[in-house]
This record gives structure tokens, sequence and C-alpha cells, in this order.
């Protein structure tokens, strides 16, 4: 059985490349470049869904199942 | 008992969308998505080489049921095998009906709920023995299962209604459950399902089939909720004291729960106090620690589900949820929806809250919201994706799916009419060889071998394919064939002396 410790970057993968270690990232800088990550995530959700959400929504009916 | 067998039946929400015109309805589409599976076996209703059965569910709902596993990482990885077979066929799907001038995305969504509230399942199997009391298995495990949704719940946006207003719930299918304990399905759905049906010694076992559950996209939150169902079980099996939370009115208390995202909505326990279900949980996680301490951990996860069990049970109790939205599928969606609404200043019930909620569970690897999170390393993992992706072609090793995948892959290979099921493997040219395996533990059977001996010296000339050489097949990598015979020419040159 093989288990996998659960990976938590929790911010913390930064580029890992040595300038990035060389210069310290101040508090309120690392909060912006979290702020950014997470805008251009939410960016790229917004581009992969359906321009209609109104229309997704409505559009998405089934019967029931089992 | 040492073993237990798990297994969850995975039912998909399907729609296409984003053509020029109106999408096709379900029913064409599922057409459409089963034609490989069709052409493979001849039927909608098949096993696979992975010894997991795909069929087409009543109300044109894909459905993947994992094989046997005895292993909570197998049957995780088991289930998130049926996800990336699900896309394998849509996408297929989608060039076939690109093809016939239909244009427009699949959609296969592993959530349980569409637009007008119509529910579809996830339906988890837990093997137990025969000897199970089962008035005290329902005192234990209801209120378990009643309050589990603040543990595991994939979360839902309920829309506004004339009383409600729009609101965020722990569960998508506390809605559209009707009674505690019964034998039907589609007309009440209960609980706990007591359809008899073992798949087994029946002397022996029974499958209890509990159908409250939402389906999960994270495999920690997948982890906690069968982990720690199978450690309640335990307990119930065991006959140690297990507290009395027995509800008055459990379908009454899973949707005042489900709709309370503050965690403070009470329930009446039977000739008890009135408790929130972080109270009932914590009650049971407490016994399942000293059980544990008493008994010692039967697996290696133990330690890590109590850890989830009780952080999640805090997170709830505190009313913040920041500790938990990596791993709990309803904190993961809710913390992404409110990024969205404070970001775009969306009114909660917004239209495109409304479709985060259902996007949350395209299992497209690259469209899927919950995939997008994980690529972006904001949602913990359990497995390695090359682990997920051997499960769509290999059976778990440890359970009698073993045997199942050998025999179907080897008759196939051999040209050999065949039927299998759960127990069931039969030569249709040799039917009073039909083997039943009762046991699903067992992973060897000499009976097997002498049954698959019948088809000749040939099973000697077969050649297990690699995953490479499988994915070189025109089908879905889960219907390539495991074995090709060997080319003749292997055998007719003699050894060189």
């Amino acid at each position: 059985m093989s288990t996998q410790p659960q990976k938590r970057p929790h911010g913390g993968d930064e580029d890992g490349g040595p300038a990035a270690e060389a210069t310290p990232v101040s508090g309120s800088a690392q909060a912006q470049k979290r702020a950014g990550e997470l805008d251009s995530m939410l960016d790229e959700i917004d581009s992969v869904l359906e321009s209609n959400a109104e229309e997704f929504v409505k559009g998405f009916v089934q019967k029931g199942g089992e | 008992m040492e073993r237990r067998v798990f297994g969850v039946e995975t039912e998909f929400g399907i729609t296409h969308q984003g053509g020029e015109h109106r999408g096709l309805p379900p029913d064409e589409l599922a057409r459409y998505i089963f034609r490989p599976v069709l052409k493979w076996g001849r039927s909608s209703n098949v096993f696979i080489p992975n010894a997991s059965r795909l069929y087409l569910d009543v109300g044109s709902h894909p459905e993947y049921a994992t094989a046997e596993c005895d292993d909570l990482l197998d049957l995780i990885a088991s289930d998130r095998a049926g996800e990336l077979i699900m896309h394998d066929l849509a996408q297929r799907a989608e060039a076939a009906m690109a093809e016939d001038g239909f244009d427009g995305s699949v959609y296969l969504l592993k959530n349980n709920v569409d637009s007008q509230g119509n529910s579809y399942g996830s339906h988890e199997n837990y093997m137990i023995p025969r000897t199970t009391h089962f008035r005290r298995l329902s005192t234990i495990l209801l209120p378990f299962l009643v309050t589990r949704q603040i543990l595991v719940g994939a979360g839902r946006l309920v829309p506004a209604t004339d009383e409600t207003p729009a609101h965020y719930a722990f569960s998508q299918r506390a809605d559209h459950m009707w009674e505690g304990i019964s034998s039907a399905t589609t007309r009440s759905r209960p609980i706990i399902n007591t359809r008899d049906e073992p798949h087994a010694d029946a002397a022996l076992h029974r499958r209890l089939h509990v159908i409250v559950g939402d389906s999960n996209m994270s495999e920690t939150t997948s982890l906690l909720r069968y982990g720690a169902t199978d450690l309640v079980l335990r307990m119930v099996e065991s006959g140690v004291p297990v507290g009395d939370f027995e509800l008055e009115n459990p379908i009454g208390a899973i949707r005042h729960i489900s709709h309370d995202i503050s965690g403070t909505a009470t329930v009446k326990v039977r000739n008890g106090p009135e408790m929130t279900a972080v109270d009932i949980q914590s009650g049971l996680l407490d016994r399942a620690r000293r059980f544990v301490r008493e008994n010692g951990a039967h697996h290696d996860q133990v330690e890590q589900i109590f850890e989830l069990w009780e952080r999640t049970l805090q997170a709830v109790a505190s009313g913040d949820h920041s500790s938990i939205e990596r791993d709990i599928d309803w904190a993961i969606k809710k913390r992404l929806l409110t990024d969205v609404a404070e970001r775009g200043g969306l009114r909660q019930g917004h239209p495109k809250l409304e479709q985060l909620d259902m996007a949350y569970h395209d299992v497209h690897p690259r469209r899927g919201v919950f995939n997008v999170l994980a690529a972006h390393g904001r949602v913990s993992t359990q497995l390695e994706p090359e682990r997920i992706e051997r499960a769509i072609v290999d059976p778990p090793s440890t359970t009698r799916a073993a045997l199942r995948g050998r025999f179907l892959s080897t008759a196939r290979a051999l040209g050999a009419e065949h039927t299998v099921d759960w127990v069931h493997h039969k030569l249709v040219d040799r039917p009073l060889d039909a083997l039943m395996l009762k046991d699903p533990l067992l992973a060897e059977d000499p009976r097997l071998d002498t049954l698959l001996a019948k088809l000749g010296d040939r099973v000697e000339t077969l050649r297990e394919q690699n995953l490479a050489q499988r994915r070189e097949q025109a089908v879905p990598l889960a219907l390539s064939e495991r074995y090709t015979l060997a080319s003749p020419r292997e055998f007719a040159e003699p050894p060189l002396i």
C-alpha cells in the first residue's frame, strides 16, 4: 500500500529559482502575489466555462436516476 | 471482519451544450457516449477489463460501478479511474457527433442533481457479516449517515424558492432522501437500502447498500467518507457500546442539517437532548478513537482519517472553514464560490455561481473546475496520477475482481463466447462448467485456471500488453485488450542450439 503525503504548498510553491530565494518577500508582497495567482486561476476558469451561464444551467436537465 | 469489500457506484449527469443549435437530449447523447461500449461488448451493460461495470442506467445516466476493493486507496483509485473512463467516452462521443453535424461540447458531471432538482446517486457498498444485528446497525449507522454530510458532503448552491432565499448547503443528496431504511430505491430513496443482493455467499455476508452519499471529487474527502464509515461499521460489528444517538426524525434531521452551513442546527435525539451534527459526530469520533486504541489500527490511513475527521468538525464548529478548504469538497467549493462572487460582485444564487456549482463536478481534466483547482495546487490529493491511470486497465489485485478481469480478458483474446457478472463466470460453449465465485475476498482460485485451461494450450500463447501497447489500441483505454495471441512465428521457430 503506497501512501502519498498530502501536498500542502500553502502559497509556498514559489517559482523555486535561486532569484526567488535571494530576495526576501515582504508579507504584503506575498499577499499580493497570492491574490494575483487567484486572479489568474479565476480567469482561467472563466475562459473554460460556457459563456452563457444561465443557458448552461437551464440546459442541464435529466430524469432522476437509480 | 479483518478485511472488508468496498465498492462505489457513480451515476453521472450528462449534457450537450455550446453548439449553434440546442444540444441533443440526454437519451440521444447517451447513445453516442455508449457507442464504443456497445461495439465492444454488444451491450450497454458490461464488465470491462479492470473488472468494473459500465452501464447505462434509468434516465440515461452513464454509471460506473467499481470492482470489489479491500483497500481504501484502491477504491478511490478505481472511482477516479471511472471519471477518466467517462471522459474518454465523452470525447469520442463529441467527435462522433461532430461528424454527424452536431457541434457543441459533451459534459459529464459527477454530481447528484440537475437544474430542476432531479437527483441521481453515488451508492456505497460495504460487505458486512450476515450475523450483524440489523437493529443495532441501523441505530448506530443512521445517525452517523445523517450527520456525515458535514464531513463529506459535496456542497450545493440551493436556488431560491418562494420560501427560502438562495443559500449554500452541505449536501447535494440530503433533500432527496425520503426514508431511513427500506428496500426501495427510486420510489422512496432510503438512506440505507436493504435490498438483499450480497453478490457473495448469502449465508456469510450481506452487502450494505448506502445511497445517501454525495459524489465526491476530492480524494481526501473520499478517504474520510469511506474510512470513517468503515470504522463505524467495525464498532457495530464488534458489539462495543457506541452511545445512543438514535434520531427521532432522521429525514427531517438530514435536511435540517444540510441547509444550515453554520453547523448550529440541532436535531432531537430519541429520549435525549437536542444535539448538533458536530455533537453527534464528535461522540462517534471519540468512540472510534477509543476503539482503535483498544483494538489497534487495521490499515495505514486510520490516523490520517481521525485527523481529518477532527479537523473538519472543528472547522464546522468554529465557522472558520479555512483549515479544510483544500481537503473537503463542500468547503473547497464554498471557497471558490465566495472568491468568484466577491471578485465579480455577484449576489448569492447568480447563474454564474450555479454554473460553477455544476462545473466543479465536470470530469474533463482541463475544463472541470475541481480539476483546474487541482492543477493549480489548491486541493490535496492522495494518489499519484499513474496509479489512477493503472486503475483504468488493472483490476484490484487482492479481491475476486482479479479473477473476473483475468477470465474476461482471456476469453476475449481467445474468441471464446462468455458471460460474466459479479459472481458468475461462464463459457457459452461449456455451460456445465460455469463457475461461481462466492468469496469476494479471494483473489486466487484453481477452479478458474482449470476452466480457462479448457480453452486449450492457447492460454499459453497469450501475451500481456503493457500500458503503452494498450494506449495504442483504437478503442477507449478502458476497453483495450489485455492479452493478444502471440504470433505463430514465435512458436514455429525452434530454439537456437
